[in-house]
């Protein structure tokens, strides 16, 4: 049961109107694994890490998240977006709620918590993020790395059992990545199973377990840190890589 | 805002009027003559203006017909109802301006208004109660202040049953003859600033979610109620609202059982919430659509469902967005309910055709169209002054 994945993708396909995004995306995921997704532009990977929680529908082959498909059933799409929590590269927090609402909205709503119980639990996923002062500021009054350690902590509060980070980084100053990617590491590190788009190399270094090379729609080439770094197999993999590396 | 008043420009920057009047009236030889020319024009308007106002008009067509231009034909001996639902909103606005705009002197000071117009020559009987208003104002604002925690609730609760509060001490509900309290007063006696007053809230209190409704229908998945709302919408902004009111006047007799009567200020109500739940619902659209997707799918991913997220998420957002446009679409309803004047209704602009018909007062139109435009323009004004602050303190378009 433990080895049992927690996320079994088979032979995904998604099309926007005739363009064909997903050609048949395979992918397992065991309990506590870090997977980080990379690829060029354009290449699906938002597309793909967003048919987990069903902000995208598929076409084609089956997703099981937890043991739960996702189809058109609306109870199954509602179980797996409790136990899936999702990072965006634009934060998307609510402009309108301050740093607590934003957090305790969800869990009191969702899953009809105590507003205290909420509370008590946001604060302490805000230190957990390093920003428990700002709990009653507004994200228009914090700055993007701040924002987007909010987004962290709102998503922690629905004890998710998996977290999806679609570039969470991309957006920030560079001097903001760095506060950013430590909480990913600490979550790391904490057992969450993670998938994780983004093309920080030094984070995937320090705790992917596996790597996913995506280009035009498919999985090019998958492997551990260690393979992919040191001797990718495929051609494109290699230039990508050289590419980002150089920077 | 108060450290900012405080910054004064550079020494070398404060503009003395001399200056400023060089420099913004007389910059160029055009700016000069516009200036002159307009100069002109003003004092030419002020002084015709304020000669009538001052000499030639005749006032007390206006004294004479307070009470007609204010309640209309409701009976004197029951006017204290009115002055009590008045006493009880002013009672409310202290409240609320004690809780929520303690810094407000401005607001406080329009507690007083009632009292300083009690300064006018008034007979005894008004100016008591115009007195008790702002006693009752500022006894509100003084516990609203000093109690703001424990009084919060009671007073949003207060708002809410408001408006049945007002129709029911307006109404009454025991028939006229057996002597019981709270009479009943029908609604043809009903007029001028009352009926004014009454048409506005209701038709601003129930376009309102009914115009959300049809905003979130018209951007539901089921197409079904996704036409019915746009057919209604495009149908009703088609047509002016004077043909609305002539149907809901003729027309919805025909709909109902017979035997059943509706009363024909009700129907006029009917006519402008209708009308105006169509216009609040491109209104709400527009700020709907300018919510992101991101907002959308952040709290998808949250696991809120789809009520809940327009609920929580996105109908906040969207009606902060459009609070000035709805406030001007507020203050249009005030002023178009004085088109039930034309179906036969004697609300401020009907009664003051009432008062001219009298003999005694024939050719006074002038006066009274003045004094009936100065409340709706006091009125008008009001509710833009108090969305304006209402925005500052919800940092709309910040
Ligand atoms: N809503 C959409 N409609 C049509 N095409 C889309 C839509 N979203 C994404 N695409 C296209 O799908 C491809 C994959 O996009 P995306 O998954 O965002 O790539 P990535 O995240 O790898 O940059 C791109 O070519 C993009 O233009
Ligand atoms: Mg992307």
């Amino acid at each position: 049961m433990a080895d049992e994945p927690i996320i079994k993708v088979h032979d995904l396909h998604k099309w926007y109107g005739n363009f064909h995004v997903l050609k048949g995306i395979n992918m397992e995921v065991k309990r506590r694994e870090v997977i980080v997704i990379f690829g060029p532009s354009g290449s699906g990977k938002s597309t793909f890490i967003r048919t987990i929680n069903r902000l995208e529908e598929h076409q084609r082959g089956e997703i099981l998240v937890d043991g739960i498909e996702l189809s058109h059933d609306v109870r199954n799409i509602e179980q797996v977006r409790m136990e899936t929590g999702m990072v965006f590269q634009q934060f998307n927090l609510f402009p309108h709620l301050t740093v607590m609402q934003n957090i305790v909205l969800a869990p009191i709503q969702v899953r009809k918590w105590e507003k205290k119980k909420a509370e008590e639990i946001a604060m302490q996923l805000l230190e957990r993020v390093g920003i428990p002062d700002q709990a009653h500021k507004f994200p228009g009054q914090l700055s993007g790395g701040q924002q987007q350690r909010v987004a962290i902590a709102r998503a922690l509060a629905m004890q998710p059992k998996i977290m999806l980070f679609d570039e969470p980084t991309s957006a920030l100053d560079p001097e903001m990545i760095k506060e950013v990617l430590d909480a990913m590491v600490e979550l790391a590190k904490s057992g969450m199973t993670m998938l994780v788009v983004t093309h920080e190399m030094g984070f995937a270094r320090a705790v992917a377990d596996r790597m996913f090379f995506f280009d035009q729609g498919q999985i090019v080439e998958s492997g551990t840190p260690e393979e992919i770094f040191k001797a990718p197999k495929e051609e494109r993999t290699k230039l990508f890589l050289s590419q980002i590396l150089s920077h | 805002m108060t450290e900012m008043n405080s910054v004064l420009p550079p020494l070398s920057e404060r503009s003395n009027v001399l200056r400023w009047i060089r420099k913004n009236l007389f910059g160029s030889v055009l700016d000069s003559i516009l200036t002159i020319i307009g100069v002109l024009i003003a004092y030419w308007v002020i002084k015709g203006f304020l000669t009538w106002a001052l000499t030639t008009a005749r006032w007390e067509v206006i004294s004479a017909n307070l009470r007609l231009i204010l309640i209309g034909q409701y009976p004197l001996e029951q006017a204290a109802r009115l002055w009590i639902g008045v006493a009880f909103l002013i009672f409310l606005g202290g409240n609320s301006i004690g809780i929520w705009a303690r810094e407000s002197r401005f607001s406080v000071a329009l507690l007083l208004s009632p009292a300083i117009l009690a300064l006018l020559p008034f007979s005894s009987g008004p100016r008591t109660w115009l007195i008790v208003l702002s006693v009752t104002g500022l006894v509100g604002w003084w516990l609203g202040r000093s109690r703001p925690e424990v009084l919060r609730r009671s007073v949003i609760i207060g708002w809410v049953i408001s408006l049945p509060i007002i129709i029911l001490l307006t109404h009454g509900f025991t028939p006229v003859d057996s002597g019981g309290v709270l009479a009943i007063v029908k609604t043809n006696l009903w007029g001028g600033l009352l009926l004014t007053f009454l048409l506005t809230v209701v038709g601003i209190l129930f376009s309102f979610p009914i115009g959300v409704l049809l905003a979130l229908g018209r951007r539901s998945e089921l197409p079904i109620i996704r036409l019915a709302s746009v057919m209604y919408i495009e149908l009703v902004r088609g047509v002016p609202l004077i043909t609305i009111l002539f149907m809901a006047q003729l027309m919805l007799p025909l709909f109902l059982p017979q035997g059943v009567t509706i009363d024909r200020v009700l129907r006029a109500m009917v006519g402008i919430v209708l009308f105006s739940a169509a216009y609040l619902a491109e209104n709400v659209r527009g700020g709907l659509q300018a919510i992101p997707k991101g907002q959308f799918e952040a709290a998808h991913a949250l696991g809120l469902g789809k009520a809940q997220t327009m609920i929580y998420i996105v109908l906040p957002q969207a009606l902060r967005l459009v609070i000035p446009i709805l406030v001007g679409q507020f203050i249009a309803v005030f002023k178009d309910t004085a088109l039930v004047a034309i179906v036969g209704l004697l609300d401020l602009l009907g009664i003051a055709k009432t008062v001219l018909a009298q003999p005694k007062f024939l050719g006074l139109q002038r006066e009274v169209y003045v004094f009936i435009s100065l409340i709706y323009w006091v009125l008008s004004y009001g509710m833009s002054y108090l969305s304006q602050r209402l925005e500052e303190r919800l940092g709309v378009g910040k």
